[in-house]
């Protein structure tokens, strides 16, 4: 009733291969874009966007970078977190050893290394499968984090091991930094993951679309029909690295602003991005977005129900907060082994067909 | 109905084609050729040898022996992604669809190989990707018509059944306009309204389009109906190669049929 797509024809190709190709859906994305960028920003405080929002687009932009690679390509890979650890150290020592250079680029410059350094991890894929190929990128994980503590050359030998975020600016807005206000740091993760959402949809429709998923559906079939899995895999971990490179300098400069690599880019970084993909849906650029918006917020939400609303000690709180989110991951697979996506994509059919069964 | 085909010269040649995995001698000296807009049939006892002279063709198998020439051009080994680019498409005795993609998006595939913008065009689908992936939504939904599966142009494969799964994987293949077209078992397991569906499918693909087609199936009356020549296989070796009716009164094609005592070869 709600979502019913009755009275709107389809008079060409390109309207038929449109993302949203129904009015409501082009309505609602519509207004929930005006809303992030339009009212949020006015109300944004410090906690909102550090804890909540840029937490939730930086972890979404990671989330799309992986799912690009084991959604729709097939690898699965446990070395997230170290190509993030990649897009965050090359934009730290782009950005120091070039103070000049506009941050946009940086952080496009630091994608295309970690896009580098992904295919170079990536080269496995080419004769191993599934939990053999995520073993490998663990070496990558672990390998990378080794890599960026023992040499000081990429924390500019500062004595602590730290790597510090100077202030940037990008048309004239302090975007990085301390002094950086949290409604202009929203507002530019915000332009970068809409950006990339959007071209990874694109990409994801065309033909490299294609040529992955049907990587990930039937190797041999794919090869037959003349997709060269060197191409297609290795693109993939391009495309994906880069994406998770650029989540991982947007993490590092624009939210956390320090970072020391054990710490922040250790391989629960790469568990924490794997299940963002694996609750939000598996080969679903939505999902990203809702899986990071679950692995978020769900325990925010705990927490605050629990100390501040029923008065538990922050320890035990934190003790319950893992139980539940743990059981409610294992619930949520259960469920829908396909992921949020899945079940917003049948309660759209539900509303389609509402108030009748079928 | 009749009309006239134009059978062209040798567009496929194979060659004295031996293959063996390990001491099992799948293929040996193999010869055979096709010619164009021809409708031929590879038959044979079930472990004869078939499906592995079809992978030799199209390059998921390297044989040890022999050459394999196409269009002119003659190799012993390639990689089926550029056998693919070649001109060689094929189906699969188990349907082998991309079943997580919808029925559109399958027939799309096939047309990959043809595409060629680059990921930078792909990313902000304007302009020549946008043109480029048109132009070839175009070619895809004449197949869809030809095959007449317009109402499951939306549906995931991997919920269709049998019979339309076989046609979308049909569609798969032409999508890609082979020169040459492989069928492995196109008729396995269909009842008799999907196999004439299926034979007048590739009749018309083989007159429309002009595409030559090699085929592999058991179902003897098919076979004989619409196939121009037939080659017989028998434990990896060749037993006869002719027209359907040279074929079918060869005593050594009955004798590998019925089951008579392969005398001292064993």
């Amino acid at each position: 009733m709600f979502y019913r797509e009755a009275g709107q024809f389809k008079t060409s190709y390109k309207a038929d291969q449109a993302i949203f190709t129904i009015t409501q859906d082009k309505f609602f994305v519509g207004a929930f874009l005006i809303i992030a960028f339009g009212v949020v920003p006015f109300f944004i405080d410090d906690y909102w966007a550090n804890a909540i929002l840029i937490h939730v687009l930086v972890y979404a932009l990671a989330g799309l970078g992986l799912n690009i690679l084991t959604g729709y390509c097939g690898q699965v890979s446990l070395g997230t977190g170290g190509f993030m650890a990649v897009g965050a150290y090359a934009s730290y020592k782009l950005t120091t050893s070039f103070p000049e250079l506009n941050f946009i680029i940086v952080l496009l410059l630091s994608g295309g290394v970690t896009a580098c350094v992904g295919m170079f991890f990536g080269l496995p894929s080419l004769r191993i499968k599934g939990f053999y190929l995520a073993v490998a990128t663990l070496a990558a994980q672990f390998f990378l984090v080794w890599l960026f503590n023992k040499v000081g050359w990429f924390f500019n030998y500062s004595p602590t091991g730290m790597i510090v975020s100077p202030p940037r600016e990008v048309f004239g807005f302090l975007i990085t930094g301390p002094e950086a206000s949290p409604a202009v740091r929203y507002l530019f993760c915000l332009s970068v993951v809409t950006v990339f959402a959007l071209a990874a949809k694109n990409i994801v429709r065309g033909r490299i679309g294609r040529s992955w998923m049907a990587i990930r559906d039937m190797d041999i079939a794919a090869e037959l029909i003349g997709i060269r899995p060197l191409e297609a895999k290795l693109s993939a971990f391009a495309v994906s690295s880069f994406y998770v490179g650029v989540a991982g300098a947007l993490y590092f400069n624009v939210w956390l602003g320090t970072a020391e690599p054990t710490e922040a880019f250790d391989i629960f970084q790469s568990f924490f991005v794997l299940f963002i993909v694996i609750i939000g849906g598996l080969g679903s650029i939505l999902g990203s977005f809702l899986g990071a918006a679950f692995m978020v917020l769900v325990p925010i939400t705990l927490k605050t129900i629990m100390v501040d609303g029923m008065g538990f000690a922050v320890g035990a709180a934190k003790h319950v907060e893992v139980m539940l989110l743990g059981s409610l991951i294992i619930f949520f697979l259960i469920v829908e082994p396909h992921g949020l996506a899945r079940l917003w994509q049948i309660l759209k059919e539900k509303l389609r067909r509402w108030p009748f069964p079928y | 109905m009749t009309y006239e085909r134009t059978i062209g010269d040798t567009i496929l040649a194979v060659d004295q084609i031996s293959l063996s995995f390990g001491g099992v001698k799948a293929l040996s000296d193999i010869s055979f050729s096709v010619r164009e807009h021809e409708v031929f049939a590879i038959i044979g006892p079930n472990g004869a040898g078939k499906s592995s002279m079809l992978n030799c063709i199209n390059g998921f198998y390297h044989p040890q022996e022999g050459t394999i020439t196409f269009k002119g051009k003659t190799r012993r080994q390639v990689r089926p992604s550029e056998a693919a680019r070649d001109g060689i498409a094929r189906t699969f005795q188990n349907i082998a669809l991309f079943s997580g993609m919808s029925t559109l998006d399958n027939i799309m595939t096939g047309r990959n190989t043809k595409m060629n913008k680059g990921l930078f065009w792909q990313a902000i689908r304007v302009g020549p990707a946008e043109k480029e992936e048109m132009a070839h939504r175009a070619v895809v939904e004449k197949v869809i018509d030809f095959l007449e599966i317009e109402a499951i142009r939306k549906t995931a494969v991997g919920t269709l059944p049998y019979g339309l799964q076989k046609r979308v994987e049909l569609g798969r293949a032409l999508a890609a306009e082979p020169d040459l077209l492989l069928l492995d078992e196109p008729m396995a397991g269909m009842n008799l309204e999907e196999k004439q569906d299926m034979c007048r499918f590739i009749l018309d693909v083989n007159d429309e389009f002009g595409t030559t087609i090699v085929l592999i199936e058991h179902d003897m009356g098919v076979v004989m109906d619409i196939s121009d020549r037939v080659v017989v296989l028998d434990y990896g070796k060749k037993l006869a190669e002719g027209t359907p009716d040279e074929v079918r009164t060869n005593q050594d094609v009955i004798d590998a049929y019925l089951g008579v005592s392969h005398g001292e070869d064993e």
